[in-house]
């Protein structure tokens, strides 16, 4: 008899060992139900932090530099000699430079992209599209480095061959290949946008007797609009922020001119000029570099965000 | 009542046939242009630095001479970035993806987050050097060592790898996640067990494609103030480094002095978009092999 108590003892203790153990795995569980959570959260206020420490850091030294330079001598000055014994500070130089290369990159990746885009969507055959859209797209993948290589090895070159005034920096070699740079860009984005326009607007104007030309550029694209232009201000967006090609292949050169076939220098090459150079910490030149890089970051926010605007309130409906 | 002249529909469609066909041609030949400036551009880089790639060239140190320069100090500059890049990303980046996608309530605060990362990944690379000067080589004083210039290119492609793991996350069907709450799952148990396994070729894939993102990004190292020549290899993440974009940096820069330069530069492109290449490829090589269609 006393074996069989002994039994039922163990087994008890047993179950009761196996609920306890049990409970601890659920306050575990539980705890972790809890935890987990949070911990992501604060994963993903990595990425605020991120933008609060951009806005920081650049607000706080732009503010420092405007303390030495008034804001108004910074916006509207034409001279930029930061080195010299009388420095001045006029940004109009940088945004001479910026615009003119940005101007050029969009002359060409504009219209070549957006002609790419027309082909994929509307002529290309599924097989064709199938290839030329990854191969595209390898383009975009290339290290920006790798095209400043090209613009100054190779399209300078070229471009003097033709045109022996330009310089060996200019503005021009550089704004051309940052436009074949931008290509990919436009092409898909816009391709998606004609791509969503939906199939019965084409046949509609096939079937009054249009022509596939005809249907693209009176039906799909006034459709496709407000994604086309999204497209265009996010090459933009991408044209100012930029910095190697330029930096590389337009030099230095700080003159307030529109030349293209001279050195000009936008705020991206500005900024990598005076860092680079190990301006001391505290000096003007130092400041000057946030202040530069303030007006870059605002300029290149506003078009990414006039880009989400133009796309979610002008998008046609269907 | 005659509505449509017939023999001026057929007078004019010759003209709109040729006009469309024409057209067609030109679209053709603007999707090809960017392919054959692609093209060209290999050809260039190829035949500028074929010539000069040897084992000497991939194991030597850098150096001044241009015929006994080397790019190995580079290279390792290169791969200690990736492993500071690349755990630093996968972890935040799929973190926040589940936070975003599977925790957080639609609401206010989960769109102010997505719309936060949308424009991050608008902000010019160059402006993210310059955090990661004030912060991490400034602020918290590392100097521009291997974990500096890693976690400022991680910030850098982190919105790329969040969007991605997002959009993996949300392709895992529904009903694999119903069923094991049938089974009894908690939250954390499902998502563990069942939801990131099934999302991982997507995540994966989007890793991939940040870190040759990473690997090729040179304006915020320049920032940063990687130096143009510097000898010794770095052994750990808390040693000085180059990288490769830099070394190419430079010696295009400096190409005009010593045209040697110029070629010293293409052979280390070749040795670059080979290794972008390869992580591509393996990036196709996951999406093709492992992604499911549920």
């Amino acid at each position: 008899m006393a074996t069989s108590s002994d039994l039922n003892n163990t087994n008890a203790v047993q179950i009761r060992d196996m609920i306890e153990q049990k409970k601890k795995k659920k306050n575990l569980f539980n705890f972790l139900e809890k935890a987990v959570p949070v911990l992501l959260f604060l994963f993903a206020a990595i990425s605020i932090l991120t933008t609060i420490g951009i806005i920081y850091t650049l607000l706080s030294e732009t503010i420092e530099f405007f303390k030495v330079v008034p804001m108004i001598e910074f916006f509207t000055g034409t001279v930029l000699k930061p080195m010299s014994q009388n420095p001045e500070f006029g940004v109009l130089p940088l945004l001479a430079g910026t615009v003119t290369s940005s101007v050029i990159a969009m002359l060409v990746a504009g219209p070549i992209g957006l002609m790419a885009a027309i082909y994929l969507s509307e002529y290309a055959s599924d097989k064709v599209r199938r290839v030329l859209k990854p191969l595209l797209e390898v383009l975009a993948g290339i290290p920006t480095i790798v095209y400043g290589f090209f613009a100054f090895t190779f399209v300078t070159p070229l471009i003097r061959s033709i045109w022996p005034e330009v310089e060996a920096t200019n503005i021009l070699s550089p704004g051309i290949v940052m436009g074949i740079m931008i290509i990919p860009m436009i092409a898909s984005l816009s391709e998606d946008a004609m791509t969503s326009v939906p199939n019965s607007m084409r046949e509609g104007a096939l079937a009054l007797g249009a022509t596939k030309l005809e249907s693209t550029f009176k039906v799909v694209i006034p459709a496709a609009l407000s994604g086309i232009i999204a497209s265009f201000v996010l090459g933009i967006s991408r044209a100012i922020g930029e910095t190697m090609i330029v930096t590389i292949a337009s030099g230095s050169s700080k003159n307030f001119s529109f030349d293209i076939t001279q050195s000009m220098q936008t705020m991206t090459a500005y900024i990598v000029e005076v860092s680079g150079g190990e301006a001391p910490a505290g000096s003007t030149i130092y400041y000057s570099l946030y202040a530069v890089a303030m007006t870059l970051f605002v300029f290149t926010l506003l078009m990414n965000l006039l880009a989400r605007y133009i796309s979610r309130k002008f998008r046609e409906e269907y | 009542m005659k509505y449509v002249d017939v023999t001026q529909v057929q007078k004019r469609m010759n003209g709109r046939i040729l006009k469309n066909n024409s057209f067609k041609v030109l679209f053709l030949l603007a999707t090809i242009f960017g392919l054959i400036v692609l093209g060209v551009l290999i050809a260039q880089v190829l035949t500028d630095g074929l010539s000069w790639i040897n084992w000497d060239f991939i194991s030597g140190k850098l150096s001044t001479d241009a015929n006994r320069a080397g790019i190995m100090g580079a290279i390792l500059g290169t791969f200690w970035v990736m492993v500071v890049v690349a755990p630093v990303t996968l972890i935040i980046g799929i973190g926040s993806a589940i936070y975003l996608e599977l925790y957080a309530k639609k609401g206010r605060v989960q769109s102010f987050i997505q719309t936060n990362i949308a424009n991050l990944a608008g902000v010019p690379s160059i402006v993210y050097g310059i955090l990661g000067l004030t912060i991490f080589v400034r602020a918290l004083d590392f100097g521009n060592i291997v974990l500096a210039g890693g976690l400022t290119l991680s910030l850098l492609v982190l919105p790329i790898v969040i969007v991605a793991a997002q959009e993996a996350i949300r392709s895992v069907p529904q009903h694999l996640s119903e069923a094991s709450y049938g089974m009894g799952a908690t939250k954390w148990q499902t998502i563990k067990n069942i939801i990131l396994p099934a999302a991982l070729p997507g995540i994966l894939t989007g890793a991939i494609l940040a870190l040759s993102r990473a690997i090729g990004e040179t304006a915020p190292l320049t920032v940063i103030g990687i130096p143009a020549l510097l000898i010794p290899f770095p052994g750990g993440i808390f040693d000085k480094f180059t990288a490769l974009p830099m070394q190419i940096y430079y010696w295009t820069l400096d190409s005009s002095l010593v045209e040697e330069y110029a070629n010293l530069a293409a052979a280390t492109i070749v040795v670059l978009l080979l290794l972008l290449f390869i992580l591509n490829s393996t990036a196709i090589i996951i999406r093709n092999k492992f992604q499911q269609r549920y």
